[in-house]
């Protein structure tokens, strides 16, 4: 067994990846559960994102956090574009996986040919601070994530919960014919929460930006275990992710911990059957 | 027939090309192919055909790659002896999963794409964290080879030639066998699939393991094509997408869509990526998908329903005169039939219960059918008469309680075993299975139903049964083009084509105008007289007078009045339940 200090920095790296998997769950989730949609151009969205980040601040001498200015607008206009298509074209949710998997193979490729296939990594001035609290190291770009999957998964839950939009967005995801008889006007729901969630994986691509590794082939290599956390998380459930992001984070961090690193994915897709299979019945 | 000779035909004709002295060029990517096509093909078999989309395909063709890998490198097995291990583990490997996702109820749609997803990273972490590969990844450089062929590129060809037309086989041959009509109506209604007698969890394991049996001997033969292979690239994201797109571009409800598609998507990626273009050619290969699936949403093959193929129908006017004259002998020999039972009852509900949440939907039902009658089922809304139905049909356990069919106790046993014990029922919003044409609706039941018929004989039965419900010329057309009408008669004739000794009627009239009103009721004494039992759930007052042998009321999930129609409307219990206590001065 390893020290408890090991322990706690394994725990404590756990859940700052799980704050990850949660903010690039969150848009996934919401696409899914209330626009049945399932959007594996979320992934794209947000390694184009991180490029741009990468991009606007070691070129353009932007600090990482400002181009978020840039990004969001850009990211919600895309969201709206892709709604349209999908509207326009009455495409089934199985269908949105393909249509959007063309999309995904398109933005690689065009990541690529801008980029190269090379790994890039961000040398921002966040990721040299190091806070330690104790016995243990918390890098600042982690702490920002943790901060930015927090605030965005709780005002996500909020706007759902206690705004007018946000109930007749639920109420058109339950029975849109009903909805939209009660004076929901549901395309332009759609239209504003697939703007909101490409800005959302705009703001996911910049937290990858600051504490990842980027390379264009690694946008597949995150769609697993995200989809694990939305399902565990529920789809369309604002805080589910980031629950469920930092459930898996966690164990994943231990088991390596514990054992070797590479045993890790077998510890969080047995999680999320455990619980699919042993979850209460929900009709 | 003509399907497999020009299958045959084809497959004989590309067999002949490694003895042209092509380059070699020609053979590696006529392998990658049929490589494709078989994956794409078998995939389809389960997750086409069902619906059950499965994003696990690259764990079962990556449990054969590492069978074969393990079997040959270490243990020098010879290398075709491999390919029937490394089908039968991944065909395990299909069942161990199924027996315990399909026997989760609710597990369905994307819960299955995504636990079997969940599959393929586990299996990849057990692999790489164990002596089967342990990291570095399997060489089989130093495998011997066997001789087929003018060389090894061509014993390559020539083996997944072979797989790749037994696969296509194999999917036409499913397609027309009961397991594709079975697959079929899973694919559109699953609950009602079952209810008309379809083996529902037996046949989604069946098709599960055939379908990742063929996909890991393809995997078997590709370990030693590639003759190095590591789980990064084994269990990549990749094979799976690549898969689910060839059979959607192809289109997933013709047994050759899976196989065209995987023909365009191989030759555009070879075309475009290899070479000075290769990012160029991925990104046209992401716009042709997003192309295809925007403009031709079913696939390459996805209008050709082969409705315009089927022969016109059996029945022609000899034909229903002697649907009548059948009947008039059916008529007959039920009521010889009907007096030896006596008054055995066909159907025994004893003190029956049955909750929902807390609501307690039925409470002690106590019930017989007899054989031959007739027996209208009463009752206000929610007093439990659609949840009696559902608890007989096998749709719901009964908390508590038995129920007899001929003296067998079939509650708690799956749905499928009680329609083919001989009950058959409607559904009070007509469910038929969407995608099939009504004629096929029909053959459904008639091959799966109490009868059991083989596949021509049904379709003489349907035609038969369609002219007796009037719906003989629309045979062809989709339920969806039918009135209200006439899908409650559709209905009617799916259960009819079941032979059943039971049917349960579930409101087969609301909805309908006074004329169509009549038409069927002419069209249920006409069930009762070809020698089946009704129980009849209708709020149609005088349908039920003018049908009904005997009546029993519900209310609040009990039984509150039974026996002869007019002693049972006068009942005081029963004017109470439908219209409220009388106001006392």
């Amino acid at each position: 067994m390893p020290g408890a200090t090991l322990l706690g920095q394994a725990v404590l790296s756990g859940v700052f990846i799980g704050a990850l998997y949660g903010l690039l769950g969150l848009g996934l989730s919401l696409t899914w559960g209330l626009l049945g949609q399932i959007n594996l151009a979320h992934f794209a969205l947000a390694f184009l994102g991180a490029y741009l980040t990468y991009h606007l601040s070691t070129v353009g001498g932007l600090d990482p956090l400002v181009t978020l200015v840039v990004i969001v607008p850009g990211f919600f206009g895309l969201g709206v574009a892709m709604q349209w298509l999908f509207t326009r074209f009455r495409v089934s949710p199985l269908n949105s996986l393909l249509v959007t998997f063309g999309f995904t193979v398109i933005v690689e490729a065009v990541i690529q040919s801008i980029w190269t296939a090379d790994f890039r990594r961000l040398e921002s001035g966040y990721a040299s601070i190091n806070l330690r609290v104790g016995p243990l190291f918390v890098p600042l770009p982690e702490l920002l994530t943790l901060a930015i999957a927090i605030a965005l998964s709780l005002l996500a839950w909020a706007a759902l919960r206690y705004t007018d939009i946000g109930r007749a967005m639920r109420a058109a995801a339950e029975d849109a014919p009903i909805a939209v008889a009660f004076g929901v006007n549901e395309r332009r729901l759609a239209y504003l929460l697939s703007g909101a969630c490409a800005a959302l994986a705009g703001a996911a691509g910049l937290c990858l930006a600051l504490s990842q590794t980027l390379a264009p082939a690694q946008i597949y290599a995150w769609i697993g275990v995200i989809f694990a956390v939305v399902m565990m998380g529920g789809p369309g459930r604002a805080l589910g992710p980031l629950v469920a992001g930092i459930v898996i984070g966690v164990t994943e961090a231990v088991t390596m911990a514990v054992t070797a690193p590479s045993w890790a994915p077998v510890v969080s897709f047995s999680l999320l059957i455990l619980f699919l299979i042993a979850r209460p019945a929900k009709a | 027939m003509r399907v497999i000779a020009s299958l045959v035909g084809i497959a004989a004709a590309l067999a002949v090309v490694p003895f042209l002295g092509l380059p070699a060029f020609y053979e590696s990517f006529l392998y990658l192919v049929f490589h494709w096509i078989v994956l794409a093909t078998s995939w389809n078999i389960l997750s086409g055909y069902s619906g059950y989309v499965s994003f696990g395909h690259g764990a079962f063709f990556g449990a054969g790659v590492y069978t074969t890998a393990t079997l040959a490198a270490r243990y020098d097995m010879p290398f075709l002896w491999t390919l029937p291990v490394a089908g039968a583990i991944a065909a395990a490997l299909a069942v161990f999963v199924g027996l315990v996702v399909f026997r989760v109820r609710r597990v369905r749609g994307e819960l299955f794409a995504l636990l079997t997803l969940a599959v393929t990273f586990v299996l990849a972490t057990i692999i790489l964290n164990t002596p089967l590969d342990g990291g570095p990844g399997v060489y089989l450089s130093a495998v011997p080879l066997p001789k087929l062929g003018p060389s090894a590129s061509s014993m390559f060809y020539l083996l997944s030639l072979g797989l790749a037309f037994a696969t296509v086989l194999i999917a036409y041959l499913v397609r027309r066998a009961r397991l594709g009509r079975g697959l079929f109506a899973i694919h559109d209604d699953e609950d009602v699939a079952e209810v008309m007698g379809v083996p529902t969890y037996r046949f989604k394991l069946a098709a599960f393991a055939l379908s990742c049996s063929l996909a890991g001997i393809a995997g078997g033969i590709h370990a030693l094509f590639v003759s190095y292979v590591t789980v990064g690239e084994t269990f990549s994201i990749t094979v799976p997408l690549t898969v689910v797109l060839m059979s959607i571009l192809g289109g997933t409800r013709h047994w050759a869509g899976p196989a065209i598609g995987a023909t365009v998507i191989t030759a555009l990626m070879y075309a475009f990526t290899a070479g000075d273009y290769a990012i160029a050619g991925k990104a046209l290969v992401g716009m042709v998908l997003i192309l295809v699936i925007l403009f031709m949403p079913q696939g390459l093959l996805g209008r050709w329903r082969g409705r315009k193929k089927h022969v016109a129908p059996v029945v022609d006017v000899a034909g229903a005169a002697s649907v009548r004259s059948q009947i008039a002998e059916r008529r007959l020999s039920t009521d010889a039939t009907s007096e030896r039972a006596g008054s055995s009852p066909l159907l025994q509900i004893e003190r029956v219960c049955k909750a929902f949440e807390g609501v307690q939907a039925l409470r002690n039902v106590n019930l017989d059918v007899r054989a031959g009658e007739v027996l209208g089922l009463l009752g206000p809304n929610g007093s439990g008469k659609s949840t009696l139905i559902n608890v007989v049909s096998g749709h719901f356990r009964p908390d508590a309680g038995r129920i007899a069919f001929r003296g067998r106790e079939i509650a708690g046993i799956p749905a499928h075993r009680i329609a083919r014990a001989g009950i058959a029922r409607t559904y009070q919003i007509p469910r038929p299975f969407r995608e099939l044409t009504v004629r096929e609706n029909v053959t459904l039941a008639a091959m799966f139903g109490g009868a059991t018929l083989p596949r021509a004989a049904a379709e003489q039965e349907a035609g038969r049964w369609l002219e007796f419900a009037r719906l003989d010329r629309k045979a062809l057309a989709l339920p969806d083009e039918l009135n209200l009408h006439q899908r409650k008669f559709l209905e009617l004739a799916r259960a009819l084509a079941f032979r059943p000794q039971l049917v349960l009627l579930d409101e087969v009239l609301s909805g309908l105008n006074p004329a169509e009103i009549d038409s069927a009721v002419e069209l249920i004494r006409d069930i009762r007289t070809q020698g089946a039992t009704i129980v009849l759930v209708e709020h149609v007052m005088r349908a039920v007078i003018a049908l009904a042998d005997r009546i029993v009321v519900l209310n609040h999930g009990e039984v509150i009045a039974a026996g002869a129609p007019a002693a049972v409307m006068g009942d005081p219990a029963v004017v109470t339940a439908y219209l409220g206590a009388p106001a006392h001065a």
